[in-house]
């Protein structure tokens, strides 16, 4: 087992809040990411063991939602949403501007390891649209200076 | 008090303290309910009360409560689930709840799970709200603390324990029974019913999953009556409810109105009318999955009946609107690559009907359509349409497209190349 003694024990704590343990596998998923960024094989076979789960059935987990990583990503993963209310005010260019700005394409990390862009659909502030989430940070009505403040944060906490 | 959903939150976006809450009645319908009522005493009450599901569905909740088994005979064991997977593009409105009033939510699962008797509740919250999900935690771990949760609560001999449970962003999770499936740990893909989840759900036991809006009206109505509830509306169905508007609008929000509040007075008096340059051309009446209403249809009563009659849905009540500047042609598209993207690829029509939408709709926009294209397309709104496939959501993701077809044929038919297009008129 290559999980930490902390993984482990946060992965059980959630585990006793339901009746199976394999109710906490999107959580332990979480918890795991959280310490290294993404899940690997080795992790996810880990986290099967202790949730009583094949690796496959949690692998058919772990592949299913949009906020699982399955692959490493860089250290602040820029989702910006491509739904309809953000579409509709100015996304596209957006999401233009962003990869021009970051050099890179969607679903592509920067060279620096800092940033990885991803597309994620509705976050849920349509009237505040566009929007962008960066880590666990929502922001709001995003313009073409919010996408440069958001960006030269590279290389800070 | 006309506002009850919306009276604790604040303009500045921070969230309303327990104390805050208390001060304006907070806990005082689920004090009420657990001294006045038995559970079925309030599963009728919220039933006499008229209130319907404010997930999109708009199922009578009481009538849903009352197919949970009751009494001593029954399993032991039952959950309350709140779906706060609020991922259907053009909605926002569970988060001003969750995020402005925590505490009225706790309150409202708690007085809920009293009623159905569950004594665990799960609070399903989609991945991406991460400050609702901090602002719940502190509001369970408060109202634990304060006897409102936990064991024998209040005194009572009711024991409830409530769970947050973060997903990580898949909108078939908004699903009932995908769900389910997805709290149990497994992939979201739906269930067949029967059984209906009131019976079998989560881990085979009753299990009734409501809506974050809907629970939030709960304890208002044990705490001041299904008539008082009823009176708050200016139409047919109770209450009142959390109405929204996006896009090119001067002031894009949502408002809590009576029920049956008519949308012309939503888009021009809350959200101020079109921004300038810009005329109304459609709307979305309560989200994504809903048909496109018209301009003419502005002076309708946004209830589940009229809207009804217009060929739309009431939906989740937060609009989307279409302006004259936006091509409708396009927007489908968006719309419907949302819908083929999360898509959990369980049913044939769903998993290989909406890329094939996608497709023809791409096609069209890029200038590589055929004129039977919309043949097409509208053949795929019966294939993927009601009691075609295994839950709602491609019937849903048919409806955008089913009205836009309708209401918008010039803008599909000015994507044919022209000689095509002439051809065909000639045929």
């Amino acid at each position: 087992m290559n999980l930490t003694a902390e993984e482990i024990e946060a992965i059980r704590a959630e585990a006793a809040h339901y009746e199976q343990a394999s109710a906490a596998s999107i959580e332990a998923l979480k918890i795991v990411q959280a310490h290294r960024g993404w899940v690997s094989d080795e992790n996810l076979a880990d986290i099967a063991e202790l949730l009583g789960m094949s690796p496959a059935q949690l692998d058919g987990v772990a592949t299913f939602y949009n906020l699982i990583y399955r692959r490493p990503v860089g250290r602040k993963v820029i989702h910006y949403c491509n739904s309809v209310s953000c579409w509709m005010l100015g996304a596209e260019d957006h999401r233009e501007y962003l990869q021009q700005k970051l050099g890179v394409k969607l679903g592509e990390t920067t060279a620096d390891g800092e940033f990885t862009l991803l597309p994620i659909v509705c976050l849920g502030a349509c009237d505040k649209a566009p929007v962008m989430m960066v880590g666990d940070e929502t922001h709001m009505n995003v313009d073409r200076a919010a996408i440069d403040r958001i960006v030269s944060t590279r290389g800070g906490s | 008090m006309g506002k009850p959903l919306t009276r604790n939150i604040k303009p500045d976006g921070t969230a309303a303290s327990l104390k805050e809450c208390i001060k304006s009645g907070g806990y005082e319908g689920l004090r009420k309910a657990l001294k006045d009522y038995q559970p079925e005493e309030v599963q009728h009450l919220v039933k006499d009360a008229g209130l319907r599901g404010r997930g999109g569905a708009g199922f009578p909740t009481g009538v849903k409560w009352s197919f949970v088994p009751m009494g001593e005979n029954t399993p032991k064991t039952k959950y309350l689930v709140v779906n706060g997977d609020e991922m259907e593009p053009g909605t926002f409105k569970d988060r001003l709840l969750i995020e402005g009033d925590p505490h009225q939510l706790v309150e409202g699962v708690a007085v809920s799970a009293y009623a159905i008797q569950a004594s665990t509740a799960y609070i399903f919250l989609r991945g991406e709200y991460h400050l609702g999900a901090a602002r719940l935690r502190q509001a369970i771990a408060e109202a634990h603390a304060a006897g409102y949760l936990g064991t024998n609560i209040l005194g009572s001999d009711f024991s409830l324990e409530v769970h947050l449970h973060t997903s990580a962003g898949r909108y078939i999770c908004g699903e009932e029974t995908a769900l389910i499936n997805s709290l149990e740990g497994k992939r979201a893909n739906p269930r067949a019913k029967p059984p209906f989840p009131q019976v079998s759900g989560l881990w085979g036991k009753p299990t009734i999953v409501n809506n974050v809006e809907t629970l939030c009206n709960v304890p208002h109505i044990v705490h001041y009556g299904a008539e008082w509830f009823k009176g708050l509306s200016r139409g047919p169905d109770a209450g009142t409810k959390l109405y929204g508007v996006s896009g090119r609008v001067k002031r894009p929000g949502a408002w809590e109105l009576p029920m049956g509040v008519t949308a012309r007075e939503i888009i021009e008096e809350h959200a101020g009318g079109m921004q300038d340059g810009y005329k109304l051309r459609g709307f979305l009446p309560g989200g994504a999955s809903t048909d496109f209403l018209l301009p003419e249809h502005l002076d309708v009563p946004m209830d589940y009946g009229s809207i009804g009659k217009c060929g739309s849905r009431l939906g989740t009540g937060t609009m989307i609107l279409l302006d004259d500047q936006t091509c409708p042609v396009r927007m489908v598209l968006n719309l419907e690559q949302f819908f083929a993207q999360e898509s959990c690829g369980w049913c044939t029509p769903c998993r290989d009907g909406l890329p094939w939408t996608v497709s023809l709709l791409q096609g069209l926009v890029d200038g590589r359509g055929r004129p039977e294209d919309l043949a097409t397309l509208e053949r795929l709104c019966g294939f993927l349409g009601p009691g075609n496939t295994f839950c709602a959501l491609a019937p849903g993701a048919m409806e955008p497209l089913q009205s836009a077809l309708k209401h918008f044929r010039s803008d599909f038919e000015a994507y044919l190349p022209r000689v095509a297009a002439a051809g065909a008129a000639h045929a």
